[in-house]
């Protein structure tokens, strides 16, 4: 710095370095520094900071520094218990500190810094150290080095990168060089110490046979380590280093920067063995030798000016060390060097070349043009449409690419895949989409030309087909839908939806349904559907795969891809239920009426309290090992999904569903408000020849022998149904008996799962209408077939003649049906079925007049029956071992139910049984009943 | 020398009115005595819980945290805590001394009708019109209930606790009992819906009211009648119905303002004690003396024996 107070003349001499002080200005006196003493401290809010002595401090220490309150800690905004007493946010220590701790100086400075990850060297030396000495200090010593042995060997992110581009250890970071560098000669002046080192002519042969195409890994630059010093010893010292210490091994650094955990461990044991031989104890330049000591040549480390260089010459090629003389660091860098030459063995017949390559020619990079601006620009899509083929062919030369084929994209719509392939990645490897895959690239290419051609093919054949179907409306109304829906609909090929894979032989039909439905075909053949089958059912289906068919429109192969199948399918058509359910009310009604308090109105059921409730009950537990709770549940099986679908179809359903219901209470005015027969007035149950009467005395007497729990819905059914009989007659009568609410039936109907529907022993008269009766109910078919019985064609043919006939009752019907002797329990299932079979379609019909038609012809029908019937008793019985039949092939269909339909089976020939009884009898029986059962 | 037993006094009626509470709740939709019936909870449309000394008529606390009409109150065994059940789906746990909210149970989906103590007030038991009962915990801290019995069709409309048993009257007709120790549950059907259920002091019998304006006593172990009580009526509401302090009578609300007491053995109707122009909405039996709490409308009113004077009124607060 120019002193300010130099003379002029001098000035002109002097250089002047630095800023020079602004001059002073006159007559201002020199600010003094702040003295000390008045120097203050403030944080960032502008606090003081204090700094307290050893005896200042106290409370306001704490209070002026870090706490804003004079009341101590401010407590956090409160908040009230009675809002807020869930959520108790977790404090950590985070939440204790101010953000002076947080800052950079603070105990836990919140900045950005290397992650272990990234770091090339361990970050807390202290800890290391720690652990170093823990491990010699311990009991065991050396424990720590298994830990290190365990430990996974942490590479970091730098190496990990090198490797995956090739590199490897020992190597340099580089170019592969066609030719090592020569290597140095040692110098004959440097003198050697200790041992002479091997004679180096071996390597040189081997550079004799060095061949010419092997290039090189670049040389491994030796790091210099610039570990800044951070303590006051002398240049050069070395503390005491516990490991040395103890064992005697110089605990020598190795230089390479990416060896950490591997080669410690190494080094570690490398002690171990070590300090097997050596007893223990303190050595080192400042100790000298130990009393247990018994070697002494090396008490003081020699350090003799020879090993430094004395005279300033060029670096060595050899050592990358440019000057820098850390003593014994790099002692034995030749034999490294040697290690780092030639990795690898050279192959038989090759050797390493003696003499460098010709050196490489170089080219000057060409001229730039004038015009040329070093920003990138695309060029102009070319696509086929491009009106000039020459200018077309020279574009597409000159940018290389063939847009043609597939016409420039926005990458927007391409899909994965072919972003897939653009970006050159290799598919995903889940479960093929398809067989195509296991094809040759010339038999795809068939295939995909095959395929065109069908297409095109298509296209022209369905448009007319098209306009022909909706010509002729006549057909269901989603045939429309099924030709909108077109192609689009399910593949059952190439797709791995399997919505009826559990029925192998529906699950075919839904494919060949949804192939006719691709081609066009307004139905599907009759020949493919189960001969078995009714029309109904067959109906059913249809529409079912048809609402498959929707629901599950052909997924995209490369999302099919992504997903893999269940390997356990779990039970979807199953759901859980408890066990036992609390049997019928009715009958129970029937007891309360009765005074027949006791067994009859009491259900028992095992029930299993929670754990936790027992000790609190303190009572022990009933159930100690087993894990349920509550009422043990069964699976039963759950109606089809497909039945839950809202469409058209479905609504109109449950308007004649309700319809339905409204007549069947209309009809009979004598029924109360309580779906129970015993509260049936007086005069009516005088009659005693009424079939509802009679059907709950069979029902009744069933009951109470207890067969099995009733079903409710079946139950109910059949209550509303078996009132058919009696529609023409009273139909007209009473409109305004209507009750303002509908009926439980109508509740059950719809809501009731099938989980409620056990088979009942007491289902009078194995009441085949009951089984069948179409209702609101989604039945699916799981379900359905257990109950149908098995119908032949004939059947139907036949009930269609009989539907023919006009239909009028005559009033006197009823007064018939009562005096008849045996009722609906004997009446030949012929008519039963029949009576079904016209009955069934009427949801599907989805007309409310097809289902009022209905119920005349089924009364005339069951009429005619019961005339018929005496004549038919040979008839009867055949039907008899057609039912069972048809259940067993059922019970073979559906095995889920088998049980169920083993319960009906058994329940039916009681029934039988009961039904040939006189109503006399069983009344007489029933009254009796409440001195049997007790 | 032993003296022979005097002769049990033959039992008594609650007959005299011994005092009226003007609750100023609005309407009282249940009172229930504390366990030893020195005190007794109301449970008021606005939305609140009072807390009296019936004896003499003084009100002692008034709790206020639910949000909608308190439909029933229980206490525990020491004293010390509180529970209650509103419209509002909640059951809250209140301390008896602070008049604070220990807790809240929410989980009900519908109004809570009942709620009870079990014996050492470590479980709320609740039973709502969603059709289930509910176990609280009152030991943890676990905001969802023990166990739920959902095995009713229809609403929860009463609720009793034993020892080790629960039972349930449902709107469903049926009253159930869940056996702890056994770990059963009888299902009785009645036939109409329960309003009340209780369990007769021995332990034998259950005694349900259903809207068919009957009562019935039934055997607790198999479920036969052992009797029934009619003559009053009750169609249309949620009345209660009680045993007396030695299972010597049967008591019962009634929509046309009376209370009716009826001989448990015979089956007789001993009593009908006019009580006021309205439905008797709640009564509580005292547990262990001939004394009457009645809920009509706003009002409370305490009923005792013939011969019952006001120094034998047990100390109170």
């Amino acid at each position: 710095m120019a002193a300010p107070e130099a003379s002029d003349s001098e000035e002109e001499v002097l250089a002047g370095y630095g800023t020079a002080l602004e001059p002073l200005p006159e007559g201002e006196r020199i600010k003094k520094p702040v003295p000390l003493q008045e120097q203050t401290v403030k944080d960032e809010k502008g606090r003081y900071k204090r700094f307290h002595g050893a005896f200042s401090g106290g409370f306001s220490a704490g209070y002026f520094n870090t706490v804003g309150s004079k009341e101590g800690w401010a407590p956090s905004t409160f908040v009230s218990s009675r809002q807020k007493r869930a959520d108790k946010t977790v404090l950590g220590p985070e939440d204790f500190m101010d953000e002076e701790d947080l800052s950079e100086y603070g105990i836990a400075p919140k900045e950005i810094t290397t992650t272990d990850d990234f770091a090339s060297k361990p970050k807390d030396r202290i800890k290391e150290k720690a652990r170093q000495i823990a491990g010699v200090t311990a009991s065991i010593p050396g424990a720590t080095a298994l830990d290190d042995l365990i430990a996974p060997a942490k590479i970091t992110i730098g190496v990990e990168l090198l490797r995956k581009m090739g590199w490897k250890e020992g190597q340099g970071v580089g170019p592969r060089v066609k030719r090592k560098p020569r290597k140095q000669k040692p110098d004959p002046e440097v003198k050697v110490y200790g041992c002479a080192l091997p004679p180096e002519g071996s390597e040189d042969e081997e550079d004799e046979y060095q061949p010419e195409n092997v290039t090189f890994a670049p040389k491994d630059v030796m790091p210099v380590d610039l570990t800044p010093k951070e303590n006051v010893h002398g240049l050069g010292y070395k503390g005491l280093d516990p490991t040395k210490a103890l064992f005697g091994v110089s605990g020598e650094e190795d230089p390479s920067p990416f060896t950490d955990g591997s080669e410690k461990t190494s080094n570690l044991l490398g002690d171990l063995r070590h300090s097997k031989g050596r007893k223990l104890g303190i050595s080192g330049q400042a100790f000298g030798v130990g009393a247990l000591e018994e070697e002494d040549d090396d008490i003081y480390a020699t350090e003799t000016l020879s090993k430094y260089d004395t005279v300033l010459k060029d670096e060595e090629p050899g050592d990358m060390l440019y000057g820098w003389t850390a003593p014994k660091q790099y002692k034995n860098k030749k034999g490294m060097e040697k290690e780092v030459r030639y990795i690898g063995k050279i192959l038989d017949g090759f050797s390493l070349a003696s003499k460098s390559s010709a050196p490489k020619k170089t080219y000057l990079p060409p001229d730039l043009p004038r015009d040329y601006r070093p920003v990138h620009y695309f060029r102009p899509v070319i696509t086929a449409r491009n009106e000039n083929p020459l200018l077309l062919q020279a574009l597409v030369e000159s940018t290389g690419k063939r847009e043609t084929d597939t016409p420039q994209q926005n990458r927007h719509t391409l899909n994965a895949s072919q972003r897939r392939e653009l970006l050159g990645e290799t598919a995903l490897k889940g479960p093929s989409p398809s067989v195509l895959d296991y094809l040759s690239g010339k038999d795809k290419e068939r295939i995909k030309e095959a395929k065109q051609a069908a297409e095109q093919q298509m296209k022209t054949q369905t448009l007319p087909q098209q306009s022909l179907n909706i010509s002729s409306s006549s057909h269901g109304v989603h045939h429309k839908w099924q030709m909108a829906l077109g192609g689009q609909l399910a593949t059952p090929g190439s797709s791995d939806f399997k919505p009826f894979a559990k029925n192998p032989e529906k699950q075919k039909r839904y494919e060949d349904y949804v192939e006719s439905l691709k081609q066009g075909q307004k139905d599907t053949p009759e020949s493919r559907s189960d001969p078995g089958m009714t029309e109904w059912e067959r109906g059913r289906e249809r529409e079912e795969f048809f609402h498959a068919a929707v629901l599950y429109k052909s997924s995209n192969s490369v999302l099919s891809s992504r997903f893999t199948r269940a390997k356990h399918e779990d039970d979807t058509d199953k759901v859980e239920v408890p066990r036992e359910q609390e049997m019928d009310i009715d009958d129970k009604e029937s007891a309360v009426k009765m005074k027949m308090f006791g067994k009859l109105t009491r259900d028992k059921f095992e029930w299993h309290p929670e754990k936790l409730l027992c000790k609190r009950f303190n009572v022990p537990d009933p159930y100690s090992d087993s894990s349920i709770i509550g009422l043990p549940k069964v699976k039963r099986d759950k109606y089809s999904v497909f039945n839950f679908l809202t469409l058209p179809e479905s609504t109109t359903t449950t308007i004649t569903q309700t319809t339905n219901e409204k007549i069947q209470q209309n009809i009979n005015p004598n029924k109360p408000k309580k779906p129970s027969r015993w509260d049936v007035s007086d005069k009516e149950k005088k009659k005693k020849d009424s079939i509802s009467e009679f059907i709950s005395l069979a029902r009744s007497k069933v009951d109470i022998q207890q067969q099995q729990p009733e079903s409710v819905i079946e139950e109910d059914r059949s209550r509303t149904n078996e009132p058919l009989p009696n529609k023409a007659v009273n139909e007209s009568t009473d409109q305004k008996k209507e009750e303002s609410r509908p009926s439980m039936d109508l509740f059950k109907a719809i809501f009731a799962s099938s989980s409620d529907e056990k088979s009942s022993s007491s289902e009078e008269d194995s009441d085949e209408e009951v089984h069948q009766t179409p209702s609101a109910v989604p039945n699916s078919e799981s379900t359905k077939p257990a109950n149908l019985p098995d119908t032949s064609s004939a059947d139907v043919q036949e009930c269609m003649a009989v539907t023919n006939e006009p239909d009028l009752v005559p009033p006197l019907l009823k007064e018939e049906l009562d005096k008849e002797e045996e009722f609906g329990p004997r009446l030949p299932p012929v008519f039963f079925s029949k009576t079904t079979q016209k009955h069934e379609p009427v949801p599907l019909a989805s007309s409310l007049e097809a289902s009022q038609k209905e119920k005349p012809k089924k009364n005339k029908e069951k009429h005619k029956a019961k005339r018929e019937h005496k004549h038919k008793k040979e008839k009867k019985k055949k039907h008899k071992k057609h039912r069972h039949k048809g259940k067993h092939k059922n019970k073979k269909s559906e095995k889920n139910s088998s049980s169920d339909t083993a319960d009906s089976s058994d329940s039916l020939s009681d029934i039988e049984e009961i039904t040939d009884l006189s109503s006399q009898e069983l009344l007489r029986r029933l009254k009796h009943l409440p001195e049997m059962k007790q | 020398m032993a003296f022979p037993e005097p002769k049990p006094k033959k039992p008594e009626l609650p007959k005299k009115l011994v005092q009226t509470l003007e609750c100023k709740q609005g309407a009282v939709r249940a009172v229930r005595f504390n366990v030893d019936g020195n005190y007794c909870l109301t449970c008021g449309s606005d939305k609140s819980l009072k807390l009296w000394n019936p004896h003499k008529g003084t009100l002692l606390k008034s709790y206020s945290g639910h949000g909608y009409e308190v439909l029933d109150a229980a206490g525990s065994f020491d004293n010390s805590q509180l529970c209650s059940c509103g419209a509002d789906k909640t059951v809250v746990l209140w301390d008896v001394a602070s008049g604070q909210v220990i807790r809240k149970f929410r989980g009900h989906a519908g109004k809570v009708n009942c709620v009870q103590f079990n014996e050492e007030a470590t479980v709320i038991l609740s039973g709502s019109i969603d059709s289930s009962v509910r176990c609280w915990d009152c030991r943890s801290r676990r905001p969802d209930p023990i166990q739920i019995l959902d095995e009713a069709k229809d609403g929860v409309s009463s609720l009793k606790v034993s020892d080790y048993e629960i039972l349930s009257g449902s709107v469903d007709g049926r009253v159930r009992r869940y056996d702890l120790r056994a770990g059963e549950l009888y299902s009785d059907y009645v036939g109409s819906p329960v309003t009340s259920v209780c369990f007769s002091k021995d332990g034998q019998c259950t005694l349900a009211a259903s809207l068919d304006s009957t009562l019935r006593l039934l055997d607790k172990d198999t479920g036969e009648l052992l009797g029934e009580y009619t003559g009053h009526k009750n169609t249309a509401y949620k009345l209660d119905c009680c045993l007396s302090e030695k299972d010597t009578h049967v008591a019962s609300c009634s929509e046309d303002g009376q209370v009716y007491f009826w001989d448990l053995v015979e089956g007789s109707l001993t009593l009908s004690l006019p009580v006021g122009r309205g439905v008797v909405q709640s009564l509580s039996f005292h547990p262990s003396e001939p004394g009457l709490l009645t809920a009509t409308e706003g009002r409370v009113q305490f009923w005792r024996e013939e011969t019952h004077t006001a120094e034998e009124q047990p100390p109170a607060c």
